[in-house]
C-alpha cells in the first residue's frame, strides 16, 4: 500500500544548551544533583522572582542558525506560554512566539539513493527559538501515591529547531536530525546525548496520496529518545495511517508516544485538553536587539562546521569522501585526525592509524576522544619512525599497543625493548645466507621456479631478526641470492 | 451580549477555577458589562500603531554566564504543602 | 512633640543630636499600632520584636559613627513585598503560611539604609482594587472616618502613615494605588517612573504598569525614601539604567517659571464641588508662586479605563497562574486528582475580585480574542502614551485631580466593579504612559476628609516632580495636617 502514498514529515528537535547557568537565573546545569539543590527564587516560581536573560543562550542561538543557514533577526521577543503542570512552576513556559530568534534556514542532506528521492536533499528549517524547559515529573510504581516534582532542570536553556515538512520518508528524517546533532556537537552548545534529553525529537507524521496538493492530517510523535527509536516510531505511523485510510478511517490530529518495548504508537487522547496557550510578549523580559557587529563577532568564533571541514580534508589531505565522512563525523575525532596530519607529512597513513587502530581501541574501551591515552603528538612521534624506516609497520603495532598502555613515546619504547629496524646490509645478508642455507630443499624448488617460495624465505628471515629486518631489503637480497 | 455563559465557563476551566453558578451567573454579567466599555477602543483607529508592550523602551537585559548560589532543597521545599523526598508532591499525574 | 508626629527628616535630626533613638521611636510606633491597629486594621503582620531587634542594631551601628538616611528610621511595607523569614500574604488566603527564603531589592535597600521595618501592611488581594475592601485581611478604616475607606490598593500604606503607625511606608502603584489613598489619607504618595524601583521581590500584579513608591507624611521624606529604594538592579530587566539624583538637592529650588498644564480632558463633569474648589485652589497657589498655567490636551484620556483594563488583567491572568498549590500555599485537595486540586485551591484561595481579573484577562487573551483585545489596547497604549509626550513638549509637569470625589463610604461601591474601575481614570494614565506622578493633599472635603491633587512629571523627572510639589506644600495650608485618633 505504501506507493500509492506519499509520507511528510517535519521535526520539531529540543536542544538542550550546555551553558554554566539557567537562562534565565544563575543556578548551575550540572547533571546529577539531589532533587531541588539546584534551584533559586526565579526557577522556583516564587512570588516576586523575575528573569533575566543569560547572554551565553542568544550567543548560541546565534551559533546555531548561522550554522543551519538562518537569518537572525535583529529584533526577537520572548512570549509567555500560558498553561498549567506541575513541572512548570510559573504556569507559563517563557519562549519564543511570533518574533524568534532565527529563521529562513536550511540543512543539506545525503541518503542512499532510492529514486527519485535518494541522494541530496534540502530540508527547510522555518526556526529557531530559544525557551526554558521544564522540571522533571517522577511516577512512583504505586498507583496508591502522587507524583512528584523536581525542578532542578526546570529554567534550563533549550533552542527548539522547527523544520518544515520537507522530510519524505524516515531516512531523510534520521538523516536531518544526524546532520542537526552533527552540527550542534560541533559548535560545542549542546552535549548530544539522546537518552538524557539533551536532544530531544518530536515528529509530524502524516501522509497523503500521491498527487494530492494538501497535507494529511498529521499526528505528532512525542519525545523519542534514540535515532532507531525514531526511525520505528515513524516507520510504524506510517503504517499505521495508510491502515486507517485505507480501511476507510480518518487520521486525527493529536499528539501520540512512541513505546519502545512494543514498537507502537499510541495515542495520548484524553489525557489533555484542547490547549489555549495564551501567548503574549513577556513583560518581565525586553525586546532583544541583535546588530551585525554581535553576529558578525560570533561568526568569527565559530568553530570550522562539517562541511567545510570535509571539504578541507579532501583537497588538502588528499582524502576519499568515504574517509573524511568517518573521521568528521564526529567533531573531536576529526580535530584528533587533524592535529596528527598537521604534524605528519603522510596524512593517508594519519587517516589509517586513527580510522584503523585508533578508533578499535577505543571502541574497545568505550572512551571518548578526549580520554584517548595516546595524543596526536604519540601517534605522529611513531609514524614519523614508520616513515624513516626505524620500525616496520609490523612492530608499529607493538609500539602502538604499549604507547596506549603505558603513555609512553614511540622513541622510548623502539629503545627500551630494542625494536628498531635493521637496516645493516651486512647482517641482514648473513641471515639471508643463513636461512638459504639452512634449506637448501626449498632454495632448489624457487631456483626451479617455485615463486610462491619467497615468501616462505621472507618469513624465515624475519623470524630471524625478531621482525626488526627491514623487509624490502630482506626481499630484494633473498631474490638476489635466490636467483643466483 | 460580549460574552457567553458557556465561554464563561470555558475561561474559568482555562483559569484553573472551580467556581459556582451562582459565580458563574454574576461573572457572566459583570465580564460582559465590562466589555462592553472596552467595546470603546474600537472607536480609535489603530492601524499602523506600533502595540506597546513596556511601559517605557527598553532592549537587551543581560546577565553573564555566571553560577550563582542556589537556595538548596530545604529552603526550596520550605512552604511546600506537600513535600516528599525532597520533591514537591502532587496529586498522580497520568501521562 | 509626640515622636510618633515627626517626620522622617525631624527623626533624623533627633537621632543625630542623640534626643532620641531608634529604640525609641520603634517602641513609639509599635505601641501606636497596638493601639489604634484594631480600629484601623492598617496591618497584617506586625513584627515587635525583629523591629526592636533592627533598632538596637541601628543604634550600635550609630554609636559606631555608621549612619545612613534611614539608620533607625521605623517604616512598614506593603504585604505585597516579599521579606526572608517575616510572612507575606499579599492580602490573599492563597498565600497561606507563606514566609519568602528572600528580600526583594527595595526591602533589601531599605535594611541596607538602616530602616526598621515594623510591619507589613494591608492592602487589596494582589494589589486588586481602589478601596482595599478586597482583602482576605478584612478592609482597612481611614483614620480620617473609620466609616470611609481609606482607597487603594495601598490603604494600609496610606493609612498608616495617615495615622502615624510608622514614619513612612512602601506601596505599589499599578493603576494609581499609591497615589488614590495617599489622597484618601492627606499623605504624600509617589509613583515613580517604569523602571525607577527594581520590582524584583515585589509580587506581580500587572508587571508592565506595577512601580514601586513611597506613601509620607511630606514632600521632603518622599524625596528621602525615593532616594533610599531608586536605582538600577540587574535582577529586574525592566529596571532602568539611569543616575540617580540627589532628590533633596534642589527641593527648595520653586515653581518660577515653570509651566504646569491642566489637561482639559480631567477637568469634567461629575468631579465633586469640594474637590473641584481644592484643585482649583492649589492652581491658583502655584500661579501666585509664579508658574504658568496652560491648558493641554490629553485626548486619549477616556479609553484609559478600557485600555487598562485589558493590558492589566491580561498579565495578571498569567502572573497569577503561579499560585497552583504545588510549591507554596494554601492547597486544596479532595483527593480528585491534578486538575480538581489546582481549580479548589485556586477558587478557595483567591477573593472574588481576584477571579474577575483573573477571568477576565484570561478571556482577552485567549484564541479568537486576542488581536480584538489585547492587541488593540496594546495600541491605544501607545496612542495614550503619544498623549503624554506631547503633552510635555509644552509643559514641565501636568496638574490633576486625584479622584473625582474624597474618600467613599465603605460598601458603598463594592456591588458593580464597572464602576469602581471608572474611579480610576485620572490616574490609569500614568502608569500605561509609564511616567512618573504623585499625589499631594490640597484641602478638605465638606466632610473633612482629605483631598489630593495630582502631579504628573516626565519619566525620570522625579526631582522636578518633588521640588514642584514641595513648593506648593511649603506654601499652603495643609502642611502637617493630621487625623486626630
Amino acid at each position: 500500500m505504501r506507493k500509492h502514498y506519499e509520507v511528510v514529515i517535519g521535526l520539531e528537535v529540543h536542544v538542550q544548551l550546555t551553558t554554566n547557568t539557567k537562562i534565565f537565573c544563575g543556578c548551575s546545569t550540572a547533571f546529577g544533583s539531589s532533587p531541588n539543590s539546584q534551584t533559586c527564587p526565579v526557577c522556583l516560581g516564587l512570588p516576586g522572582a523575575l528573569p533575566v536573560l543569560n547572554r551565553q543562550v542568544v550567543e548560541n542561538a546565534i551559533k546555531a542558525g548561522l550554522a543551519t543557514n538562518c537569518q537572525i533577526a535583529p529584533r526577537s521577543i520572548f512570549a509567555r506560554k500560558n498553561y498549567f503542570y506541575p513541572d512548570l512552576p510559573k504556569g507559563y513556559q517563557i519562549s519564543q512566539f511570533e518574533l524568534p530568534i532565527c529563521e529562513h534556514g536550511h540543512l543539506d542532506i545525503e541518503t542512499e539513493g532510492q529514486g527519485e528521492r535518494g541522494g541530496h536533499q534540502t530540508i527547510g528549517i522555518t526556526r529557531i527559538h530559544m525557551e526554558e524547559d521544564a522540571g522533571k515529573l517522577l511516577h512512583s510504581d504505586d498507583p496508591t501515591t502522587g507524583s512528584r516534582v523536581d525542578l532542578n532542570r526546570a529554567c534550563t536553556p533549550l533552542l527548539e529547531v522547527v523544520s518544515e515538512p520537507d522530510m519524505r520518508s524516515s531516512d531523510e528524517a534520521i538523516a536531518y536530525l544526524k546532520k542537526l546533532h552533527q552540527i550542534v556537537m560541533y559548535l560545542g552548545i549542546c552535549d548530544g546525548n539522546l537518552e538524557e534529553g539533551s536532544f530531544r525529537c518530536d515528529a509530524n507524521v502524516s501522509v497523503r496520496p500521491w498527487g494530492q496538493e494538501e497535507l494529511g492530517t498529521r499526528a505528532e510523535l512525542k519525545n523519542i529518545n534514540s535515532f532507531r527509536f525514531i526511525k520505528e516510531g515513524i516507520e510504524y505511523e506510517i503504517d499505521r495511517q495508510i491502515e486507517l485510510i485505507e480501511d476507510g478511517g480518518e487520521v486525527v490530529q493529536e499528539t501520540r508516544l512512541y513505546d519502545s518495548n512494543t514498537g507502537m504508537t499510541r495515542s495520548m487522547r484524553g489525557k489533555e485538553e484542547a490547549h489555549d496557550y495564551r501567548y503574549f510578549p513577556d513583560p518581565d523580559l525586553v525586546p532583544l536587539i541583535i546588530d551585525n557587529d554581535w553576529i558578525e563577532t560570533v561568526r568569527g568564533i565559530l568553530p570550522e562546521l562539517p562541511e567545510p571541514k570535509k571539504a578541507r580534508f579532501m583537497a588538502d589531505y588528499s582524502l576519499s569522501a568515504h574517509n573524511t565522512d568517518i573521521l568528521t563525523a564526529e567533531k573531536a575525532l576529526a580535530d584528533y585526525f587533524d592535529a596528527c596530519a598537521r604534524q605528519h607529512k603522510d596524512a593517508k597513513a594519519c587517516a589509517n592509524w586513527v580510522m584503523g587502530d585508533v578508533q578499535r581501541r577505543r571502541n574497545d574501551e568505550g572512551i571518548s576522544v578526549a580520554e584517548i591515552p595516546v595524543t596526536p603528538e604519540l601517534l605522529v612521534g611513531m609514524l614519523e619512525r614508520i616513515a624513516d624506516k626505524t620500525i616496520s609497520g609490523k612492530i608499529a603495532k607493538t609500539v602502538f599497543e604499549e604507547m596506549w598502555t603505558s603513555g609512553k613515546s614511540a622513541d622510548a619504547i623502539i629503545d627500551e625493548k630494542g625494536l628498531k629496524q635493521v637496516t645493516d646490509t651486512g647482517a641482514i645478508e648473513k641471515m639471508v645466507d643463513d636461512v638459504i642455507a639452512a634449506n637448501p630443499g626449498q632454495a632448489q624448488e624457487f631456483s626451479e621456479g617455485k615463486d610462491k617460495l619467497l615468501g616462505f624465505f621472507v618469513g624465515q628471515v624475519m623470524k630471524a631478526s625478531k621482525g626488526k629486518a627491514n623487509p624490502g631489503m630482506v626481499n630484494e637480497l633473498l631474490c638476489k641470492k635466490l636467483r643466483g | 451580549m460580549k460574552i457567553t455563559r458557556a465561554e464563561v465557563e470555558k475561561v474559568a476551566r482555562l483559569s484553573r477555577l472551580a467556581l459556582g453558578d451562582d459565580e458563574l451567573d454574576a461573572l457572566t454579567g459583570q465580564l460582559d458589562a465590562i466589555l462592553g466599555h472596552v467595546e470603546q477602543l474600537n472607536e480609535l483607529d489603530t492601524d499602523g500603531i506600533v502595540p506597546m508592550a513596556h511601559a517605557v523602551p527598553l532592549e537587551n537585559a543581560f546577565r553573564a554566564d555566571e553560577v550563582k548560589p542556589s537556595l538548596g532543597s530545604e529552603k526550596a521545599l520550605q512552604n511546600a504543602p506537600n513535600p516528599v523526598d525532597g520533591c514537591f508532591g502532587v496529586p498522580k499525574v497520568i501521562e | 512633640m509626640n515622636l510618633i508626629d515627626l517626620t522622617i527628616h525631624e527623626m533624623q535630626q533627633q537621632l543625630a543630636d542623640g534626643t532620641t533613638t531608634a529604640v525609641a521611636l520603634t517602641e513609639a510606633f509599635l505601641k501606636r499600632i497596638h493601639a489604634t491597629d484594631e480600629q484601623l486594621n492598617a496591618f497584617i503582620t506586625v513584627c515587635d520584636e525583629e523591629a526592636l531587634a533592627a533598632a538596637r542594631e541601628a543604634d550600635a551601628q550609630r554609636a559606631a559613627g555608621n549612619v545612613l538616611p534611614l539608620t533607625g528610621i521605623p517604616v512598614a511595607l506593603k504585604d505585597i513585598f516579599v521579606t526572608e523569614g517575616i510572612r507575606t500574604t499579599c492580602a490573599s488566603k492563597i498565600f497561606g503560611d507563606f514566609i519568602s527564603p528572600y528580600d526583594g531589592t527595595a526591602v533589601r535597600k531599605l535594611k541596607e539604609q538602616g530602616a526598621v521595618i515594623v510591619g507589613k501592611l494591608n492592602m487589596d488581594e494582589f494589589a486588586m482594587g481602589s478601596s482595599n475592601e478586597n482583602s482576605a485581611f478584612g478592609p482597612v478604616r481611614n483614620p480620617w472616618n473609620s466609616d470611609c475607606v481609606p482607597g487603594g490598593s495601598s490603604g494600609g500604606s496610606a493609612a498608616c502613615v495617615a495615622a502615624r503607625q510608622a514614619a513612612a511606608s512602601l506601596g505599589t502603584d499599578t493603576g494609581g494605588s499609591i497615589r488614590q489613598p495617599a489622597s484618601h489619607c492627606g499623605v504624600v504618595g509617589l509613583k515613580p517612573t517604569y523602571g525607577r524601583v527594581s520590582r524584583y521581590g515585589v509580587i506581580a500584579y500587572a508587571s508592565s504598569l506595577d512601580q514601586v513608591g513611597p506613601l509620607t507624611r511630606d514632600v521632603r521624606d518622599c524625596a528621602i525614601m525615593l532616594g533610599a529604594v531608586a536605582g538600577y538592579d540587574a535582577a529586574d530587566s525592566t529596571s532602568v539604567d539611569t543616575q540617580v539624583p540627589d532628590y533633596l538637592a534642589n527641593l527648595e529650588q520653586g515653581v518660577a517659571g515653570r509651566k504646569i498644564g491642566l489637561p482639559k480632558e480631567y477637568f469634567i463633569d461629575g468631579l465633586d464641588d469640594d474637590v473641584k474648589q481644592a484643585v482649583d485652589d492649589a492652581v491658583a497657589k502655584y500661579r501666585e508662586l509664579g508658574a504658568e498655567i496652560v491648558e493641554v490636551s490629553l485626548p486619549h484620556t477616556k479609553y484609559a479605563v478600557a485600555c487598562y483594563y485589558v493590558v492589566a488583567t491580561a498579565e495578571a491572568s498569567s502572573n497569577l497562574a503561579r499560585y497552583d498549590g504545588v510549591r507554596y500555599g494554601e492547597r486544596v485537595d479532595e483527593g480528585k486528582g491534578l486538575i480538581d486540586m489546582y481549580s479548589q485551591t485556586r477558587a478557595a484561595g483567591f477573593g472574588d475580585e481576584v477571579k474577575r481579573r483573573i477571568m477576565l484577562g484570561t478571556y482577552v487573551l485567549s484564541s479568537g480574542y486576542y488581536d480584538a483585545y489585547y492587541l488593540k489596547a496594546q495600541r491605544v497604549r501607545a496612542l495614550i502614551r503619544q498623549d503624554f509626550i506631547d503633552a510635555f513638549e509644552q509643559v514641565d509637569c501636568i496638574l490633576t485631580p486625584v479622584a473625582s470625589t474624597a474618600a467613599f463610604g465603605l460598601g458603598e461601591k463594592t456591588s458593580d466593579p464597572l464602576q469602581m474601575y471608572l474611579s480610576d481614570i485620572f490616574t490609569l494614565s500614568a502608569n500605561l504612559a509609564g511616567i512618573c506622578g504623585l499625589s499631594l493633599p490640597c484641602g478638605l472635603s465638606d466632610n473633612k476628609l482629605p483631598i489630593g491633587v495630582q502631579l504628573l512629571g516626565k519619566p525620570f523627572g522625579e526631582a522636578e516632580l518633588l521640588q514642584t510639589a514641595y513648593a506648593y506644600e511649603q506654601a499652603s495650608d495643609w502642611q502637617g495636617q493630621l487625623p486626630t485618633l
